[in-house]
This record gives structure tokens, sequence and C-alpha cells, in this order.
């Protein structure tokens, strides 16, 4: 079936070949058994949360529960830094997530993420660790050079001749128009930067090697520790992500344990939401209760996949390493 | 008019962009992880044929376009108009030479075509692809011409296109023409 094709409502078959599912399923053994030697544990996180995810690009979907609404988690990182908090140490999780709307040949809705947490680690040591199980993950197939890092700064100047950190709007606006996007569309700062990155500058990544990408705009920190402009060099996110053939695997942060600051960022997501129409999200008053109590210093990342094992068997779309993808649950 | 946003641009549906009707080929989405998430769509103008790809932001909204496509049946043309009718509703409508363009030569009264009607007026006509026209001149094939191996000779269709013939063919043969390419397939 191509993709995007609507599944009749009888197609009941699955999209996976059972070799591509039991490759799947190695894969996942061997990501546990890879954080289960180097000391992480593995905990179950809940799905359905009283919280959900203010960030302004997500859409949570929403479950009415006897008691009150609920949302399923796009990711279980605030009960994972829970954990953290309560002084469990380094532990990890491996859950299905959900991001509504999310559909494309590399987007699914309902997906798989590999999530952990290393306490006293920042994200400068956790993005080695990342690169190291990626390529153990993809090793017996795709065989990758060393990976490399690249600051966000240098993969914009490297590829668009262009500082992401300090050109003005106007440079931004003739690369965009230069590249024929349309100037209608009315994009914000960090939307034009987005476009650019995932239209030209992130396709170009990870070739042959994993490419992890860091230090991004202070603007673009989600939950990331900022650190602050000094000699001349503008405030970054401690932030990376992780690339393979141009596809992004893993997003992973230096975390910020501030929880005056993340309820900042909380709020000003929603202002955010409610600026465009989207809904108010919930706080998660008990994750920042936690933050409150005192978050060790640690990093933590989230990685996806089934986008790595995509990869691995050389598939193009998720629906190939996914039994029932959306257009056939 | 019905309003559709990104997610539910599937191949196929047309949709209104600058005051032309669209018809949607592909419809990528795009998105980094943490980020605007965009829609890179490959799509059709139905008025000019030209392919455009253009990326919107997800959840962006384009108006339906008001587009039919319907086989009628060509009736003759006035001079100035073509002229078609519905084959069930007997509804007659015309449509300017732009909207025929290069398929005029291959309408012969009474057969069908395909319209695409936009806001109830024809933008397109296409011709069925294949049609069997009477050959009103062409020059006698020469005996001992078959030398030349498959050779082929002008002959004039009743409806005034031109196409190139085997030798074989004579006046008051009809013959069966692909519409697509122009070129002779078969007498009939």
């Amino acid at each position: 079936m191509a993709f995007g094709a609507m599944a009749s409502d009888t197609d009941w078959r699955p999209t996976a070949t059972r070799e591509a599912l039991a490759a799947r399923a190695a894969m996942l053994a061997q990501a546990r058994a890879f954080l289960v030697e180097r000391g992480a544990v593995e905990v179950e996180t809940p799905a359905l949360s009283s919280a959900a995810a203010p960030d302004p690009h997500l859409t949570s979907l929403a479950v009415d529960a006897p008691g009150g609404r609920r949302y399923l988690h796009t990711s279980p990182e605030y009960p994972l830094k829970r954990l953290v908090a309560a002084g469990f140490g380094d532990c990890f999780a491996l859950a299905k997530v959900w991001r509504g709307g999310e559909l494309g040949p590399r987007h699914q809705p309902e997906f798989t993420m590999l999530e952990w947490y290393r306490v006293g680690w920042d994200h400068r040591r956790l993005m080695v660790e990342v690169a190291e199980l990626i390529a153990a993950l993809l090793a017996p197939r795709r065989a990758l050079a060393a990976p490399e890092v690249v600051t966000y700064r240098d993969a914009f100047r490297q590829r668009l001749g262009l500082d992401p950190h300090n050109a003005p709007e106007l440079g931004l606006d003739a690369l965009l128009a230069g590249a024929g996007f349309d100037a209608q569309l009315e994009l914000d700062r960090d939307a034009k930067l987005d476009l650019l990155a995932s239209h030209l500058v992130y396709p170009q990544l990870g070739q042959g090697r994993v490419t992890l990408l860091s230090e991004f705009p202070a603007s673009q920190c989600a939950l990331a520790r900022v650190r602050p402009a000094r000699d001349g060099e503008p405030a970054v996110a401690e932030r990376f992500e992780a690339f393979v053939a141009g596809i992004e695997l893993a997003n992973g942060y230096h975390e910020l344990a501030d929880p005056v600051e993340q309820r900042t960022r909380f709020e000003r997501a929603n202002e955010l939401r409610r600026a465009r129409g989207l809904p108010e999200s919930p706080l998660d008053e008990r994750f920042l209760a936690a933050l409150a109590s005192g978050l060790p210093d640690c990093a933590g990342v989230a990685l996806g996949v089934d986008r790595v094992v995509m990869l691995a068997l050389g598939a193009v779309t998720l629906d190939e390493v996914v039994a029932f993808p959306w257009t056939r649950a | 008019m019905a309003v559709y946003s990104t997610n539910e641009w599937k191949g196929g549906l047309k949709v209104m962009l600058d005051g032309d009707p669209y018809s949607i080929m592909e419809n990528e989405y795009v998105k980094p992880g943490k980020g605007q998430a965009f829609n890179r769509v490959r799509m059709r103008n139905l008025k000019t044929g030209r392919v455009l790809e253009r990326t919107f932001k997800s959840g962006d909204t384009l108006e339906s376009a008001d587009i039919v496509e319907a086989e009628y049946q060509f009736l003759y043309n006035d001079g100035t108009f073509f002229h078609f009718m519905h084959p069930e509703t007997f509804e007659q409508i015309a449509a300017n030479p732009s909207a025929v363009g290069e398929g005029a030569k291959w309408l012969k009264e009474n057969d069908n075509c395909n319209l695409l009607l936009w806001n109830g007026v024809p933008m397109a006509v296409t011709p069925q692809p294949h049609v069997i026209l009477k050959v009103t001149r062409c020059d006698p094939g020469v005996k001992g011409d078959t030398a030349r191996g498959g050779g082929d000779k002008p002959a004039l269709l009743e409806t005034g296109a031109e196409v190139r013939v085997p030798l074989f063919v004579n006046e008051g043969d009809s013959v069966r023409v692909d519409t697509r390419t122009g070129e002779y397939v078969s007498r009939a």
C-alpha cells in the first residue's frame, strides 16, 4: 500500500513482515540490555495523565475517564524526572506515546519511545551514549563512521551561510524567498528557523554516521537548561538532537532543574496556545513540585525507536516496521 | 464552500489557491521533533496544468474548489463557442475555445468527451483517448513504394485534424487515432 492511501475498513492485514517485526523485537531487547548493563533501571510510567505537555507544537490526545479528563502522554518525561527527583537514579522507560495529528511517512500519531535519564551527566556526555546506542542498534545492517558533533550554529553556517542566532529577520526572509518558500506563511523567527532546518539543513545531517546537533537557540530550549551569553557567544539551549541519514532520531537535554523558570516556560507555552486558539494544557503540578523539592543535576533523552528500526531495515516508511499503523489501527 | 485543513489534503482533493483551482497530488508532513510542523505539497493548477511545490504550516486551511468532472456529448461549434450536452439531464453548456484548446481538432459531433467544470463553467475539455474519424483527403498510396518499409503519408480527417497514416489508408476510410499523442492507431 502506498503511504497515506486510506486503508479500507476491512484491510486487516499487517503492513510489516514477520521478519521486520522479529528484527524490531530483537532491537527492543538489545536497547533494554544496553541500558540495564550500564546501570539504568527500567520503569513503567502512566500513559494517561491528568496533566498535558503545554508545548504549542504538540497535540495531546484526551480520554474522558470517570473522574475527569486524562491525557495520553506525549513522552514519559515528567514522571521519569519525578523518579529522578525521588532519588531513583538512572532510569529509563520504553513506552508507547501519542502525538495527535502527526501522520506521514516518518510520523505516526502512536509510536514507541525510549527515554532515559543520567544523573550527574550533562547533555554532552549523554549524547555520546546516545550515538553509541544508535550505532549498536544499526551495526548489524548498517555500519557507521564515528559520530560527529556539530553545533546548530555551524550546521546553519555551513549549509546556508547564515548565523541562526544573529541573522537579521531580513536575512532569514531573503533565504526563505530564495529557496522558494511562500512569503505569506506568516512565521515567527523560530518557525522560520524550523522551516529552514527541516527542509534544508536536517536532511543533510547524519550521512554515514550519527550527527549530534547541539547548542540550540535559547528560544528553542523546551525543557533544557540555557547557558547564558558570554564572551560574545550567544545564549544557547543545552540541548541536542541525533540524526542518521537526515532523519531525526533523538532529542536530549541537560535538564532544567529550576522550578520557577520551568513554571514560567510552561505558562509562556500556554499563552502561545491561547494566542493560536489552541486549548490550554493543565500544568503538571506534581512535576513542578518535584523540581521544587530538588532535581539532581541530570541529562535525559528520548529516542524514536520506530525510526531506528526503519533505518536498520532499510525501510522508507514507518508502516514497514509497525504491525498495524494508524490507518489500520 | 467547505474548508479543508492540511491533514485533510489527500491526493485528488480540489482546493482554491491564489484564486485558481488546484488538485492536490502529494502531501508530505515535515516536522522537527520540537517546533513548527509543515506540509510539503505538490499540487496541479487545473487552469494551466502547471505543477507547483509549496510548503504550508500544518493546520493551514484552503477552501475547496467547486470542480466537477463529467462526461458530455459534443453537439456543435457555432464558430465562437463549443456546445455540449449532458447525456442524462440534457442540460446544454457552452465552452469557449481556450477551454477546448488543442482538443478541438478531435471533437466530432455526437462524440462523448470529458468536461472539467469550475463553478459550473467548462475549464478543460478532454476528448476520449481514442476517436474514430473519417479520412476526407489523402493521396493514394503509390504501388511499389513499400520499399520504404513503414512509410506513411499525411491525411486530413473530417474534424480538420491532420495525422500521418500508413500508405494503405484511402480517402473515405475510417481510422482510429490516439488523441493524447495525435498518432494513427489502426483502420476502423
